[in-house]
């Protein structure tokens, strides 16, 4: 290859949606699905490590109980700032707006979506909103934690609470856009044959999340306007010495952001029930189930928000309706445990790396999910609650759960997406990895939770340490497993191996068209099958 | 607890033993049903891998296992549901003997009021074996107060009241933790709870105790807030008499009616025209800003005190009142 002059390279690349138009101006006002499907991936991958800077800092404090390397302010600022970035400006566009956007239309045989410069306003709105966050935390921070409860984010906090809750309802904007060009996408846009049962289950995991997402990220909006006004004009909503009720905040804000787990574990879902089927070389098990599954979580999850006020003051009759209603949101959840390790069953399995990562998915969400049962019952979640068992619980289901699959999305569609191959190996390893650092870092977690550790703690009592220590030591490890596919993918941009139009003989109409596709997707129509019908050869 | 590090946590309350027996069956439940899942899925994996020669033809009657997984955890987690439901209405039904302790939280600390007028910052000193209700407010934000070793958890809430309960059931001092994010000092907004045998409580009591108890504190705020002015037997303004109130049914001026309960007396302190009792104008002007969480506590620790005239007309003199 070196001896190849750059110009026989150039002839000898096809002409894709990659190359097709060449310049930043280009990218920047792009109306192709998969160049801002690339354009958030940018974006997301650089607000994960910030976030990510702000989890190192974290963990390196608590290796003392009195605190190792920052002072109690900074603490403050760093965990509010860890969790308003990973979950507004990486966790909830992560699968949907990368993924998602590039795929959504390939698999239904689409050639964009439905509103192409809605989608791009959608992507320039989440960028507004992520500068006016780092806005606020040039300007020296928030310290509200990413929940805004009231009234201290409206009366008593004195940093940026305005940027922050500006940067996230513009970008909320962003998500309810999004939503409503894959629901319309999805209504209009399926090619001649592609009926609804025939659509693999990332189409309808977008389905479903676009729903949430249209649903509920109104409610934050509003929510964010009133903290707005109390905060600015002194409008008693929320702040019982202004004649307002702080449990009403708490109401609209778990309205939104129950659901908004939602948003993050479905799409994982989605590449879960993708990837597991390609690497068993069968059909999924039980697909319809499977998507009554995921639409029954996408209803029900907007019904179980009061699971996050047990101890918050509601009545014990309230507290009775949620518990038994998020009991049952677990159920379609188990379905699709119980349906993924089923579909192993005679398969024909092989483990490269994105399998791996699915694999690790279906574990730790598992883990993470069971012990979301246990905080469903108001007995135990009294003393859970808000302790470090709740920390372990979420980051199960949305780092274990959500980062591995959408790390393995990533895997799987890189060929498709880059037209290259990455270094085999080194992606099995860093799967590997992550699960292990994964497991090191947050389990200990679940044990400190039990043993009384609050969240939100600067400094802890001495008997907490051990744990700490360990859970800190597992970071190091979660931190290299995250670097590391940032340069084996990296280099396979300029050095990886071409990979074909479809390396891993999977179906799926995405793997008919070239690697990576042209720009308007197809050279000729592709050839409609049932979803997984890996029985039959490839089209 | 001392500074070394103990797997098991300690359970030193009447419920917490319970909780635990729930929460170990739960620990179990999902750990089985996790091995048994990942034993399967290695099985699966190594059984089925690529390049072995085995059978794969599929079954095609896939409906009662899918039926069978669906309603075997249906079952089981409504008999969990109700085992916790039976134990959550426990932890928020405190018994009818429970004696009344105060706390107001503000910005980083825990003030307790004993009924005696005993007052600590930080810590909590209770009788053994003897159930303890905690009426809590805030000061300021949303605070919460957490004893692991009890298993017990409330969130204390500005502009209200709210509610915890508990039996201890071993001496010793255990860590009272804030679990509701509350500003900079957040991590530093603990104490103690010292649980006491009860002659030992007795004398604890007497050694720390105050010039006056916490109703005749509140007595003392009921004459120089002005409230006996109008609310007091001689009063010449039309205002209702309010011995014996607490706990009594009041019918509203708008037809409904309410139990006088320290939510409803403190409503009324602070926000008269919210709920005017039938028959009586609403004169009463808001005592917003004149009275601190403290002072309310006092005066509905007052109120508790005493006793309707027709019963008993002088009772109310042991608590310093005239």
């Amino acid at each position: 290859m070196a001896t190849i002059d750059a110009d026989t390279v150039t002839d000898a690349v096809p002409r894709s949606f990659l190359n097709a138009e060449a310049g930043l101006g280009s990218w920047l006002t792009t109306h192709d699905h998969k160049r801002i499907a690339i354009l958030y991936s940018i974006g997301i991958t650089f607000f994960f490590f910030l976030g990510g800077i702000a989890a190192t800092l974290i963990r390196l404090n608590l290796l003392k109980p009195s605190g190792a390397l920052l002072n109690t302010e900074t603490y403050n600022k760093a965990f509010t700032f860890h969790g308003v970035v990973m979950v507004w400006f990486f966790l909830i566009p992560s699968i949907p707006a990368t993924l998602g956007n590039f795929l959504l239309p390939l698999m239904i045989g689409a050639r964009d979506v439905a509103f192409p410069k809605l989608n791009l306003v959608s992507w320039y709105l989440y960028v507004t909103g992520g500068l006016f966050t780092i806005c606020a935390l040039l300007m020296g921070g928030v310290d509200t934690g990413w929940t805004f409860y009231t009234p201290f984010s409206t009366m008593f906090s004195n940093s940026n609470v305005f940027l922050v809750i500006v940067g996230v309802f513009v970008t909320g904007f962003s998500t309810i856009f999004t939503g409503l060009n894959f629901i319309v996408t999805i209504h209009n846009l399926r090619m001649p044959g592609m009926s609804w049962f025939k659509l693999p289950l990332f189409v309808w995991a977008m389905y479903a999340v676009s729903l949430v997402m249209v649903l509920a990220t109104p409610v934050l909006a509003m929510t964010l306007a009133l903290i707005g006004l109390e905060r600015g004009l002194g409008v008693g909503v929320f702040d019982p010495a202004l004649g307002g009720d702080p449990l009403l905040f708490q109401h609209l804000f778990w309205f939104y952001s129950h659901p908004a787990v939602y948003i993050m574990i479905l799409p994982a879902m989605g590449v879960a029930s993708e990837i597991i089927p390609c690497f068993a070389q069968r059909d999924i098990f039980g697909y319809r189930f499977m998507v009554y599954a995921m639409v029954a979580i996408a209803v029900i999850g907007f019904l179980v928000w009061g699971h996050h006020m047990f101890v918050a003051g509601m009545s014990v009759y309230a507290g009775l309706v949620f518990s038994i209603l998020s009991f049952l949101v677990a159920v379609p959840s188990a379905i699709k445990v119980f349906n993924w390790t089923a579909t192993l069953h005679k398969g024909t399995i092989s483990f490269e790396a994105p399998m791996l990562y699915a694999l690790g998915f279906v574990g730790l969400f598992m883990l993470g999910g069971m012990t979301g049962l246990m905080l469903a019952a108001p007995a135990l979640d009294v003393p859970l609650h808000d302790t470090y068992f709740v920390i372990a619980h979420f980051h199960y289901v949305m780092v274990g759960g959500s980062v591995m699959a959408y790390l393995g999305g990533i895997h799987y569609w890189w060929p498709k997406i880059t037209g290259k191959l990455y270094s085999e190996p080194l992606a099995k390893f860093s799967a590997i990895l992550m699960f292990c650092g994964f497991n090191l870092t947050f389990f200990p977690q679940y044990v400190l939770g039990y043993e009384g550790m609050p969240r939100r703690y600067a400094h802890y009592a001495p008997q907490f340490q051990v744990l700490n220590v360990l859970s800190s030591a597992g970071a190091s490890i979660l931190a290299i497993s995250y670097l590391l596919p940032l340069f084996y993918l990296g280099w396979s941009l300029f050095r990886g191996t071409v990979a074909g139009d479809n390396p891993w003989n999977a179906r799926g109409l995405e793997w008919q068209t070239t690697s990576p596709p042209p720009e308007k997707n197809f050279y000729k129509p592709p050839v409609v099958q049932q979803a997984y019908a890996y029985d039959r050869p490839a089209p | 607890m001392n500074g070394r590090f103990h797997l098991l946590l300690p359970s030193a309350s009447s419920l917490s033993g319970r909780i635990d027996a729930l929460w170990w069956t739960m620990v179990c439940l999902c750990g089985a049903v996790a091995i048994g899942v990942f034993v399967v899925m290695w099985a699966f994996c190594i059984r089925y891998r690529k390049g072995r020669q085995i059978d794969r033809t599929l079954s095609h009657s896939t409906t009662p296992i899918e039926l069978t997984w669906t309603l075997a955890p249906l079952v089981i987690f409504v008999g969990v549901f109700g085992w916790s439901l039976f134990l959550y209405a426990r932890e928020e039904s405190p018994p009818k003997d429970a004696q009344t302790i105060y706390v107001v939280a503000k910005q980083w600390m825990w003030k307790v009021q004993h009924p005696g007028g005993q007052r600590e910052i930080n810590q909590l000193h209770v009788p053994l074996d003897v159930s303890i209700r905690l009426t809590m407010t805030s000061q300021d934000v949303i605070h919460s107060f957490y004893v692991p070793a009890f298993r017990v958890k409330q969130d204390v809430l500005p502009g209200r009241y709210t509610q915890l309960w508990f039996a201890a059931t071993q001496l010793g001092t255990f860590p009272l933790f804030c679990t509701q994010y509350c500003g900079l000092d957040h991590s530093r907004m603990g104490g103690q709870v010292i649980v006491m045998r009860p002659q030992d409580y007795a004398s604890w009591l007497r050694d720390n105790g105050g010039s006056a108890t916490l109703a005749a504190h509140g007595a003392a705020l009921f004459r120089s807030l002005g409230c006996s002015g109008c609310h007091g037997t001689e009063a010449s303004v039309h205002a209702p008499d309010l011995d014996g109130i607490y706990g009594r049914r009041v019918y509203l001026a708008d037809g409904s009616d309410v139990t006088a309960d320290d939510a409803y007396i403190r409503d009324s302190i602070l926000l008269p025209d919210k709920q005017v009792v039938a028959g009586y104008a609403p004169i009463m002007p808001s005592f917003q800003g004149q009275v601190n969480e403290d002072g309310l506590l006092a005066l509905i620790a007052y109120l508790k005190s005493t006793r309707a005239p027709p019963v008993n007309a002088t009772e109310s003199t042991q608590n310093g009142h005239h």
